[in-house]
């Protein structure tokens, strides 16, 4: 241990634990993923920002919001779907299915989440663009960084800022539509009298998109995501990762020395716009990293270099690890299509595909009313005068269609049993109650069962009935207790 | 012990200390942690400053903006004081006769009259206004003095063999037993008499024989089939409820020596709309009456004149029993 030999030199600068991140300006470029990178920008963007606007006729009982999370009235709409509370394990199965959804897609393509849809790679990109838009491209945007602050670099940057912070302000401002009426809330926002909770969310998320995309960017991906960390769990050798083809490309060496030296160099020729077009700034000749979030923008670089000096495309290209020790050996490799079809994603696909029809069966399936029972416990009966029981219980009637229901609650069982209520009185006693329910709503009501002096304590039901051309019943359990015990 | 060094495999400084061979690095802490922490202290020197914080030998210092717990629930009483005047007007302007004629200010009624029942009622008459032995159940449609929404509201303020107010509910049933007026074993035939008329007993000569002393005794009060007069708060003898117990025992020791219930005047200690919201409540509770018609049988009194005073109701009475 103490082993003079072995102590490790000192090295002239103090390790710290601290690396200062070093800015990334990355080049413009343009190819295939590119192209498919604006796309799916474009739709996501798209998709944020004009569904909350999409209306959508529910009749005129309900909101005409295509996508609504009414949080004031318990309800989430989703096109022709209308969720409950008690109903949460659908949006419940939806984030499953969203979570094995990616289990599927990273099995299947790899990161291809991180690289092209997360939110987090979708507005660093588009805040790179507004970079490349006011400062100009890579080298630009570096000697000004490197520039003293002066009035010209001040002026770029509170332009730069204004645009980020008006972006921002736009996807913050937009994420409050999904919780009240679009077009009421932006009306009541602007005149300053929408809910202070609007006005919060919407400052709390410009300020979150405004810090995390213009400026913490790749920082989110390599030390505050989670993602990364388990998708290295997930990933396999038959996982597509970007891979820079070192057996090919090593030993790399610029044009001029491959001339000099025919057959010496590998097909590298070391120009760097692999790593000057990385949005997060990496080098992906070291291999594969966790900072790589595999958007193949270095493929569409080198693909060009090799075309522009005549050598053959995909020095950098998606690859398996598996099929990089083909490729090594000198075989073919596998089609990228044939490596989505596996037990792994055949699994993850049937298990999502499965949630999904029963999600949906449950949802063709389910019932529109609801009866619950909750019985008075103290006290458990009520002697009357001329020795019958009664039994008080709080029924709630729910109609869950979009418009007001006659429904009709009956006792079965419990011979010689009747029942009222406040609205109907004591006289009008009977084995059936009715009431309106109206659209979309709960009925709370109290029910008086009385039942014949000597009937033993029992179990009996109630039953509810729509009066409807549906109708539908739900049937629940309830327990009468009488002096008479068991 | 100060034997700082750098310590080789890392580059760090040491603090200085050693246990049994056992070194620790003087790391520095994180950038966020250190400056969170910064911000902790400065925003509590500020909090500090602003609110009540540090004790002194008497009180505690004040803050600056005068802030206090004590304040704080005033405020918050007087705004929910405020958000109800509303209906607490209303309730006060509405007669309790047409308070169902409104049924969302009686809702808000029943409501309040919940929450005023569990802080002054429920000691005697239970939580589920059940009541017990000698407490009335109000959820029953058995009623001593009247169950519709006035006649609740009178027991209500005036109480119930309260000495002091001239309205309230008072009768006084004689201790038939221990005063001597029945020698016992007229007092247990007129127990076999009583509880045929509920049909706990079957009929029998004893019962026959306390038929004849009822009718002599009882029936001023209660009747002379026993079903009670509300104007006397007596109660019916044929139904099902008993609020001193049904036993033969029970009724044998009660005409011996009668119980006398008695309930707090709460004109005195609540409010005429807290009082009003009780009744509704009560009235609710699920044997709650009709306001008798006017032309209802004389025996029912108008709701007004409910106030008896005990001279009336013991005319063949007998010397007055101490009041319970």
């Amino acid at each position: 241990m103490n082993n003079p030999e072995k102590i490790i030199p000192v090295e002239d600068q103090p390790l710290s634990l601290y690396a200062k991140r070093e800015p990334v300006f990355n080049r413009r470029i343009d190819g295939k993923f590119r192209r498919l990178k604006w796309a799916i920008m474009i739709v996501c963007l798209a998709v944020y920002w004009i569904t909350p606007w999409i209306r959508w006729d529910r009749g005129p009982y309900a909101p005409n919001q295509a996508v609504l999370i009414d949080l004031a009235h318990r309800r989430f709409y989703m096109f022709g779907i209308e969720i409950w509370p008690q109903e949460f394990y659908f949006v419940a199965g939806l984030l499953i299915m969203a979570g094995i959804g990616l289990f599927l897609v990273t099995s299947a393509v790899g990161r291809a989440w991180c690289g092209y849809a997360c939110p987090q790679t979708v507005w660093t990109d588009l805040f790179q663009h507004i970079d490349r838009l006011i400062d100009g491209d890579r080298n630009a945007r570096f000697r000004l960084y490197k520039a003293p602050w002066g009035p010209a670099k001040i002026a770029r940057r509170l332009l730069k800022w204004s645009i980020y912070l008006a972006i921002s302000f736009a996807t913050g401002g937009a994420w409050i539509f999904y919780f009240a009426d679009a077009p009421t809330l932006q009306h009541e926002f602007w005149t300053g009298t929408a809910a202070p909770v609007a006005y919060a969310t919407t400052f709390v998320l410009t300020m979150t998109t405004f810090v995390l995309g213009g400026f913490m960017r790749e920082q989110v991906c390599i030390y505050m995501c989670p993602w990364p960390r388990i998708q290295t769990a997930m990933l396999d050798e038959k996982s597509l990762l970007v891979t820079y083809k070192d057996w090919r490309g090593e030993p790399r060496g610029s044009l001029k020395k491959a001339e000099k030296n025919p057959g010496q160099f590998g097909d590298c020729i070391d120009c760097n716009q692999c790593v000057a077009v990385c949005p997060t700034g990496i080098d992906i000749r070291e291999g594969p990293q966790i900072g790589c979030i595999t958007c193949a923008l270095c493929i569409d670089a080198c693909d060009r270099v090799m075309k522009e000096t005549g050598r053959p495309r995909g020095l950098i290209d998606y690859a398996t690890l598996e099929d990089s020790e083909r490729e090594k050996a000198g075989e073919p490799p596998t089609r990228h299509l044939k490596l989505i079809w596996r037990p792994r994603t055949i699994l993850y696909f049937c298990v999502w595909g499965g949630i999904g029809l029963a999600l949906l069966f449950m949802l063709g399936t389910r019932v529109h009313t609801d009866l619950t029972v909750a019985k008075d416990r103290n006290p458990p009966y009520i002697l009357m005068s001329d020795g019958s029981v009664r039994n008080a219980y709080t029924l709630r009637l729910r109609n869950m269609e979009g418009r007001p229901r006659v429904m009709e609650v009956s006792i079965e069982g419990l011979p010689g049993a009747v029942m009222w209520s406040e609205d109907t009185g004591r006289d009008n006693a009977a084995r059936t109650l009715r009431r309106t329910v109206a659209a979309d709503e709960t009925q709370s009501m109290r029910a008086y069962v009385v039942v014949p002096a000597g009937t033993p304590s029992q179990e009996f039901r109630f039953r509810l009935q729509s009066l409807d051309e549906q109708r539908e019943t739900d049937t629940t359990e309830a327990k009468i207790d009488t002096p008479g015990g068991e | 012990m100060a034997n700082r060094r750098i310590d080789e495999a890392t580059n760090t400084e040491t603090v200085g200390h050693e246990w049994d061979g056992i070194e620790e690095l003087n790391t520095p802490l994180p950038r966020w942690w250190l400056w969170t922490f910064y911000g902790c202290i400065a925003f509590a020197i500020g909090y500090s400053v602003a609110y009540p914080a540090w004790p002194m030998l008497t009180r505690g210092t004040e803050g600056t903006l005068g802030w206090t717990s004590r304040g704080q629930l005033d405020k918050d009483l007087k705004a929910q004081a405020a958000e109800r005047a509303q209906t607490v007007a209303a309730l006060a302007q509405v007669p309790i006769e047409k308070l169902p004629e409104d049924p969302e200010l009686m809702r808000a009624a029943v409501a309040g009259g919940a929450a005023a029942f569990k802080v002054n009622c429920v000691q005697c008459h239970g939580a589920g206004a059940a009541g017990s032995k000698g407490f009335p159940n109000l959820n029953d449609d058995d009623w001593l003095w009247g169950g519709d929404l006035k006649t609740i509201e009178v027991t209500l303020t005036h109480g119930i063999r309260q000495p002091g107010d001239k309205q309230t509910r008072t009768s006084a049933m004689p201790a038939f037993g221990k005063d001597g007026i029945l020698t016992p074993p007229q007092v247990q035939d007129v127990a076999s008499y009583v509880l045929t008329l509920s049909g706990k007993e079957k009929a029998s000569a004893a019962a026959q024989r306390g038929a004849g002393l009822f009718q002599a005794n009882c029936a001023i009060c209660h009747g002379p089939d026993g079903k009670g007069l509300r104007q006397f708060g007596a109660p019916n003898l044929g139904d099902a409820i008993w609020l001193y117990g049904g036993t033969r025992d029970d009724v044998v020791a009660q005409v011996t020596n009668p119980k006398h219930g008695v309930m707090p005047a709460w004109g005195g200690k609540l409010s005429p709309v807290t009082i009003k919201m009780l009744a509704a409540y009560v009235h609710s509770l699920g044997g709650g009456e009709q306001a008798p018609q006017p032309a209802a049988p004389a025996a029912a009194p108008a709701p007004g004149a409910t106030a008896t005073p005990t001279t009336t109701a013991t005319p063949v009475a007998t010397p007055p029993t101490a009041q319970q």
